[in-house]
Order: structure tokens, then C-alpha cells, then sequence
């Protein structure tokens, strides 16, 4: 137990310096590769946390498609543009503002209201994170969410092929 | 945690790298004296006895290079670019069996180092989708026009042909009913999945060797076009590695291709003599290694957007079609 | 199961090791004459005009979202293949639903020339 409290800590703090790095990288492509870091930590946070498929399927998702497209769309914005950027005045007192609220939303969980918040669950079985047991409950309990998810993916692709038409005419 | 254990992990790895390192020396070697030999040249001959030693002399003569950073280039990426395209070459084959389990001195090991985590296929679709970044990058931080364009254009081949990569993926698992190369390659212990997923195969063929941007899919060594693509800026050991990729990956694909249709491991006698398991896994992917050279031999560089187009309209509805009939028969015979 | 993962990691530590070792051994023993020529981009011997990083074509982000759908999709028929014998005929229709409304998107795509290199 106590190797994976350590590794837990090791990973926690990789996942937050490379976020800080995302955030205060001048150069974008440095930000979207701190990007990809954080993704990868967060996936080995689930390998620990039994769930190997979803770790798969973030680095495969997360940090090597989405990924992909952030940095095709930084090279086709130029990055000497994008490092130039347009000065938001009024984003950081409500990003300082909005991150405060979470913090002291997380301190009362952590501090004041842990028996209630946090539901008691019963111990799961080792099977828990495997693909079978996914693609049971995926194809059975949660058929509706996943139809909708095609629609979901449907509408994307509609959009973004009529987003990239206007720009040629 | 156990120390026996962590040697027995070190040890893997060891052999994993020093498979991939020493294939590549010898790959180079392997696919020059066929090309020569394909266009009724000799090769290389000179560099030891049968120019065994010439991987050694290239290495060396490398070494020896001045490596030239652009002035312009973006420095730090400039030098992981060529790191982060070479790791995913080492660590794919960590999922894949190398041979059946064997017993030492009354302990049993098992030929891989961790051939059977249940989502082993999945872990090959995510360390490729990683492998993407190398290239960009390296294309991104040169400074350089062509290189720029190499890259965009290798990473734009490389993410159109994941997409055929994985639907091919998709043939086995539904036969083995399970994502583990160790199950897989227990499935085929009747009939091997070529038989059963032709189509399958041909598309993780043509997918694999556009994946690993070899002829005839090479955009990146457009040299026409691109002078030479992602890599142009790169000289010493820094292009060492990015050569060191290419054939890396060039051998984990053969093992990977070897593995989900040509039965891994598997052969005559195998359950009797269970070293022959690794043998006949190398010979298999060594006739595929000789495909994929003879394949480069043969066929001219294709156009970039027919390469596209091929990928999107032709591999990407036959992968899904595959699927559909594949799933029906499935459901239809149950059992094969 | 997190056990499993963990001779992966072994294996990637030592092959980022080898990959810095071998850029150092580069670095050793290569050697070191840098001038103005040697610096600037090489193109074919001409002399460099323009900048080196320019915006590319936006055709890039189209096949990215591309990209991304289609691997979702994959990611969700990976585990309905490993469970398609046990759901059966039902399953079978499931995911002809599914691709279907999918291959409409596809189907819009290449008739808008999404698909097409110029």
C-alpha cells in the first residue's frame, strides 16, 4: 500500500508542475506538450487506481489525438502569433476569483464534510477496470449514452467541416 | 517488493533493447545487400567478413560527426525531439510474447514482460498515438520550411493511418474475445488469423508500412519535394536515432504483425519444445522484414494526396466493412 | 493489476536512459566548429528565404478532427469486440446503430470534399 501512496505523490506533483508549466509557458507548443504530460501522469494515475482501460484510452484519446490537433491548429495560427496573443484584461480576476471558489470547495470536502460527502462504496472486484467488464456494462446498462454519443461525435464532424469550409469560400 | 522480481524485469527489458538495437544494426545491413541484390548490385561486402561489420563502421563514422544545431532552431525541443520519436520503438514490444512460458530450475517465466495485461492492444494504439509528437516536433524546431512540412505531413499520414491500424486491430480481438497478445496468439492455436481475417491482414500490412513511413508510403524522405523531410537539420547521433526509430519500429511492427496473424509464436512442437517458440517467431518476422524491403524495392513513392486519399477512402470503409462481416459471422458461427 | 504496468515502466526508464547516453556519447565525441553557414537552414544549396515556421493549411485541423472521432469510435468498438459473443445479435445491432449514424458524418464529409488534398 505505502509504494502506491508514494508513487501517488510522485505523480501528483508531476501532474501539477507540468500544469503550472502549461500555464506559464510563453512558447504554445511548450504549453501544449506540458499539456501532453499532464495527460500521460493523469493516465498512470488511473493504472493505480485499478482502471488500465480508461488509462489506455486517455493517452490515446487525451494526449495523442486532441493533442495532435491543438498543435496543428497552434502551426496553423503561427506560433509567433499566438506567443503575441490578444491581452484578455479581465480574465485573470475571474480565473483567480472562479480557482478560489474550487479550493474552498475542495478544503470543506476534505475538512469539514468528509463522512457525508464522500458515499461509502463496496469493495469492487480485481475484473473492475478490465475491457469485459467495460464492454458489459457499456453495451447493457449504458446503451442510451452511448447511441448518444455518436450523434455527439456526428454533430462534431459536421461542424468542424463547416468551420474549415468558410475559411476557403 | 520482491528483488528477484526486479531482476527478472531488468533482465526483459535488457533483452528487448538489446533485440531492437542490434535488429536495427543488423536490419540496415539485412535491407542493403537485398536491395543490392534486387537491382543486381553486390552491397556492401567490404566491412568485415559478408560486410557484417558495416553497422559498426556506420555507427562509428556517425559518432564521430559534428552535430549541427540551426541557429533559429528551438533548442530544447530540437534535442528530445529525436528521444521522444525513439522511446516508443523500445517500449511497444514490452506487451508482445516472445515465447510460450518456460520452466527454469523448477520456476516457470513467462517470454515477454508483460504480455498478458488485458488491454495489451490498446496499449499499442496509445504508445503509437504518442510516437506522432517525435516528428512534429523535430519538424516544428528545425526551423526549416521542408522540415516544417515533412513533419506536418508525416504526422498527417501517421494519425490517417492509425485509424486503419486500429480497425484492423479490431478482427483478431473479436476471434480471440480478448485484447491480450497472450490470448490472441492462444487463439490461433488451430488455425492461424490470416486464414480467417485475409482482408485484415492486408490492411495492417499496408497500414503498418505507412505507420512506420516506409516506401512506398516515405513522405518524409520525399527528397524531391522535401529535400528530406522532418530529419533535414539533423546530423551525428541526433539523426543516429532518428534512423535508430524507423527500424526500430520497422522490426516491433513485423513482431506485432507476426503475432495478431501469423500465430506468434506458434508452431510444430512448440508445446514440447518450448525455446522453438522464440525461433519460429523470428523467422516470421524476418520474412516480413524481407517483404517490407522487397515492397520498397519494388513499388515507386505514391503522391501525397493519393497516399491520403487511399487511406480515407479505400482502407478506412473496407477496415469498417471487415469489421461488420467479421462481427456477423461471429455472431452467425459462434466458434470457428 | 497496476502490478502489471510496472515492468513497463522499468523498460521505459532504461530506454530514456540509453536514448540520453547515446545523444551525450554524440556530444563527446563529435566536434564542435560552428559558423554562420553551418547555422542557417539548409535548403538544397539555395540561399534561405522567408521564415523558417509559417502558418500551415488548415486542411491539418480537418483531418485532426477527423482523426479524433474515428479513434473514438475505435475505442468504443475495441471493447464491444471483446464482448460480442455474449451479447450476441443484440450487440450486433447496437453497433450497426452506432457506425451507421457515423458513416452518415463520413458519407457528409467526403461529399463536402473534407476528404480532399490539394
Amino acid at each position: 500500500m505505502s509504494t502506491q501512496l508514494i508513487l501517488f505523490f510522485i505523480l501528483a506533483v508531476i501532474a501539477i508542475l507540468s500544469a503550472i508549466g502549461m500555464l506559464v509557458s510563453k512558447n504554445s507548443v511548450y504549453s501544449a506538450m506540458f499539456l501532453v504530460l499532464n495527460f500521460v501522469t493523469i493516465a498512470v494515475l488511473f493504472l493505480l487506481l485499478n482502471a488500465p482501460f480508461i488509462a489506455m484510452v486517455q493517452v490515446t484519446i487525451y494526449a495523442g489525438a486532441i493533442m495532435v490537433l491543438f498543435l496543428f491548429v497552434i502551426m496553423l495560427l503561427g506560433t509567433d502569433m499566438a506567443a503575441e496573443g490578444i491581452s484578455m484584461p479581465w480574465q485573470p480576476p475571474i480565473a483567480i476569483l472562479l480557482s478560489g471558489a474550487l479550493i474552498l470547495e475542495f478544503a470543506f470536502i476534505l475538512f469539514f464534510a468528509q463522512q457525508d460527502v464522500l458515499p461509502q462504496i463496496e469493495a469492487i472486484s480485481a475484473a473492475f477496470g478490465s475491457p469485459q467488464s467495460i464492454g458489459k456494462l457499456l453495451f447493457n446498462f449504458y446503451l442510451l449514452p452511448f447511441e448518444v454519443t455518436s450523434v455527439l461525435l456526428l454533430v462534431a464532424m459536421v461542424g468542424a467541416i463547416i468551420l474549415a469550409q468558410r475559411e476557403t469560400g | 517488493m520482491d528483488p528477484a522480481l526486479l531482476v527478472e524485469w531488468l533482465v526483459k527489458s535488457g533483452v528487448i533493447i538489446f533485440l531492437i538495437l542490434t535488429g536495427f544494426a543488423y536490419l540496415t545491413l539485412f535491407e542493403r545487400r537485398v536491395l543490392a541484390r534486387i537491382q543486381v548490385r553486390i552491397g556492401p561486402n567490404r566491412a568485415g567478413p559478408l560486410g557484417l561489420l558495416q553497422p559498426l563502421a556506420d555507427g562509428i563514422k556517425l559518432l564521430f560527426k559534428e552535430e549541427v544545431i540551426p541557429d533559429k532552431a528551438d533548442k530544447v525541443i530540437f534535442i528530445l525531439a529525436p528521444v521522444l520519436t525513439v522511446i516508443p520503438a523500445f517500449v511497444l514490444l514490452a506487451v508482445i510474447p516472445l515465447g510460450p512460458e518456460i520452466s527454469i530450475l523448477g520456476r516457470s517465466y513467462s517470454l515477454s514482460l508483460a504480455g498478458d495485461v488485458n488491454v495489451g492492444v490498446l496499449y499499442l494504439l496509445a504508445v503509437a498515438s504518442i510516437s506522432v509528437y517525435g516528428i512534429v516536433l523535430a519538424g516544428w524546431s528545425s526551423n526549416n520550411k521542408y522540415a516544417l512540412l515533412g513533419g506536418l505531413r508525416s504526422a498527417a499520414q501517421m494519425i490517417s493511418y492509425e485509424l486503419v491500424l486500429g480497425l484492423a486491430f479490431i478482427g483478431p480481438i473479436l476471434l480471440a474475445n480478448s485484447m491480450s497478445l497472450k490470448d490472441i496468439i492462444q487463439a490461433q492455436s488451430r488455425v492461424w488469423f490470416i486464414v480467417l481475417q485475409p482482408i485484415g491482414f492486408l490492411l495492417f500490412l499496408v497500414a503498418s508500412i505507412a505507420e512506420v513511413n516506409r516506401a512506398p508510403f516515405d513522405m518524409p524522405e520525399a527528397e524531391q519535394e522535401l529535400t528530406a523531410g522532418y530529419h533535414v537539420e539533423y546530423s551525428g547521433m541526433k539523426f543516429a536515432l532518428f534512423f535508430m526509430a524507423e527500424y526500430g519500429k520497422m522490426i516491433v511492427v513485423s513482431f506485432i504483425t507476426a503475432s495478431l496473424f501469423l500465430g506468434g509464436y506458434l508452431g510444430p512442437f512448440v508445446d514440447k519444445l518450448p525455446l522453438l517458440g522464440p525461433i519460429y517467431l523470428l523467422v516470421k518476422v524476418t520474412l516480413i522484414l524481407f517483404f517490407m524491403i522487397w515492397v520498397r524495392a519494388t513499388w515507386p513513392r505514391i503522391r501525397y494526396d493519393r497516399l491520403m486519399a487511399l487511406g480515407w477512402k479505400v482502407l478506412l470503409p473496407i477496415g469498417l466493412l471487415n469489421i461488420i462481416i467479421t462481427a456477423i459471422l461471429v455472431i452467425l458461427v459462434g466458434g470457428y | 493489476m497496476p502490478e502489471d504496468f510496472l515492468p513497463i515502466a522499468v523498460l521505459i526508464i532504461l530506454a530514456t536512459g540509453l536514448s540520453f547516453t547515446i545523444l551525450l556519447l554524440g556530444q563527446i565525441f563529435g566536434p564542435r566548429r560552428p559558423n554562420p553557414r553551418k547555422g542557417s537552414p539548409y535548403e538544397s544549396g539555395m540561399r534561405p528565404y522567408g521564415k523558417g515556421q509559417r502558418r500551415v493549411p488548415i486542411h491539418y485541423y480537418l483531418i485532426a478532427v477527423l482523426f479524433i472521432l474515428f479513434d473514438v469510435e475505435i475505442i468504443f468498438i475495441l471493447p464491444w469486440a471483446v464482448v460480442l459473443r455474449d451479447l450476441g445479435i443484440f450487440g450486433l445491432i447496437e453497433m450497426g446503430l452506432f457506425v451507421a449514424i457515423l458513416l452518415i458524418g463520413f458519407v457528409y464529409a467526403w461529399k463536402k470534399g473534407a476528404l480532399e488534398w490539394d
